[in-house]
């Protein structure tokens, strides 16, 4: 649990008490190392992270190590999964020939979700990917990907005069051709890793006020009533959540899918 | 407290460098196992399966076109066979037909032939009977008349008498003549 969570839990704190409502803040997002080797602390999210790898290869050797022909269980259940990246991601926005990226966007999709489940997972109840770190490192292997695929497939010169508009006048172009080219080298990736972590850290700052929220008016009286409409936004934010979650998931690999895509064939990169 | 931590907390937006490792790390896992090992075997299921189905719905358009043709060179045998079936009938009713006239006019010659016959014989008997016949006619009649001649012809009584006996004598031997016939 978080740092406040506990501190409020220890202290006490509840309404018309003198006391004011310990917001969550940044401090929320900290953990106290669970163990250390010299200066590196093993936290709370490396934990999460390690433990939804091993979830996510979980399911899929569960369904696709010994596949059948005409599936069963497990397998039905990957094949649906795989079938959604396939032809909801991956076809629109790639075509055929992106088939071979397949696995790329199947273990993207899977591990982010995956990833943010763990806020509404009890115990768990933190998004890992709300540490940015995640998020960047996801966000560099697709930048890696799409930069050196659309260098191999156009040649550096290539790539570069790719980004820029065909057919623009020059005085225009003294303009849009540096915007166009920050856009691939730093617009894109930032946002790509912002938008994923910013939604998650937002959701479990939402989730967190009502929730401590629920206790600090947790009085006998009035404070009861306010309590109860409190918690019954938070049951009503995991589920909104709970959408958040698959949607930035999809959001994340719906994009990557399309930035290299842009690599593969030229004329679908705008 | 609170707000002494969150002022101490470093900037939300500064990735860990140990996290975005072990952030690195953790996908790899995924995407290694993944990429490697299990997205291979599942897409060449997919493969084998689309394949099975395709192979399937090929092997039931050939079983399908094979139970046309047969359904349709049975047809052809069936019509064959009734329009030779009614042929035959054809054939048999005219057959029967002439069978029926040679047989008819075979008859009319057998029946022309035994009457033609019996006419035949018929006028050969009558000639005989007719030479024979005149043959004693004409010697009963010298006889009758020898005799009329010879007796007396006192009275009618004898002249029956004579007649009767020589009628009597006639029945009595035919060939020979004896009696008399009297005239009136």
């Amino acid at each position: 649990m978080a740092g406040d969570v506990q501190a409020l839990a220890g202290g006490g704190c509840h309404l018309f008490s003198g006391c004011g409502f310990p917001a969550p803040s940044l401090n929320s997002f900290l953990f106290p190392p669970l163990f250390s080797i010299g200066s590196f602390h093993f936290t709370k999210p490396m934990l999460l992270a390690l433990i939804c790898a091993g979830l996510v290869v979980w399911f899929f050797w569960a369904a696709f190590a010994k596949p059948k022909l005409v599936p069963r269980g497990a397998q039905n259940l990957g094949e649906l999964g795989v079938f959604f990246v396939r032809d909801q991601i991956l076809r629109p926005m790639m075509g055929k020939e992106g088939d071979g990226y397949l696995p790329f966007l199947v273990s993207l999709f899977f591990f982010i979700w995956v990833m943010n489940l763990m806020e509404i997972i009890p115990v768990a109840q933190f998004p890992a990917m709300s540490r940015i770190a995640f998020p960047v490192a996801l966000m560099l292997m697709v930048y890696i990907t799409y930069t050196v695929l659309g260098i191999r497939r156009m040649g550096l010169r290539g790539y570069f005069s790719n980004m820029v508009p065909k057919g623009v006048p020059i005085g225009i172009l003294l303009i849009l051709a540096p915007v166009e080219i920050l856009q691939y080298t730093l617009v894109r990736p930032f946002t790509l890793a912002v938008r994923l972590f910013a939604n998650m850290f937002a959701g479990h700052i939402l989730i967190l006020v009502f929730t401590l929220a629920s206790w600090y008016m947790f009085t006998i009286g009035i404070g009861l009533l306010y309590s109860a409409t409190s918690f019954l936004l938070v049951i009503i934010l995991t589920a909104f959540e709970m959408l958040i979650q698959a949607l930035q998931a999809y959001i994340f690999t719906i994009l990557t899918a399309q930035y290299i895509g842009g690599s593969l064939s030229p004329e679908a990169g705008h | 407290m609170i707000f002494l931590a969150a002022s101490s907390a470093p900037d939300p937006l500064i990735p860990d460098a140990v996290e975005l490792i072990i952030g690195a790390i953790a996908f790899l896992i995924v995407f290694g196992l993944l990429g490697k090992i299990l997205m291979p075997r599942i897409t060449k299921t997919l493969a084998e399966r689309t394949d099975a189905i395709e192979g399937g719905l090929h092997r039931a358009e050939e079983a399908q076109a094979e139970a046309n043709r047969t359904l349709e060179e049975y047809r052809e045998q069936l019509a064959e066979a009734r329009h030779e079936a009614s042929r035959l009938r054809e054939e048999a009713k005219e057959q029967g037909i002439a069978i029926k006239a040679e047989l008819r006019a075979e008859g009319e010659a057998e029946r022309q032939r035994i009457v033609d016959a019996a006419h035949a014989q018929l006028e050969a008997d009558r000639q005989q009977a007719l030479t024979s016949l005149r043959a004693e006619v004409g010697a009963l009649a010298v006889e009758l008349a020898g005799r009329i001649v010879g007796e007396s012809l006192e009275d009618e009584a004898r002249q029956r008498r004579t007649v009767d006996r020589f009628l009597a004598e006639l029945e009595e031997q035919s060939g020979s003549t004896t009696g008399a016939r009297a005239t009136s």
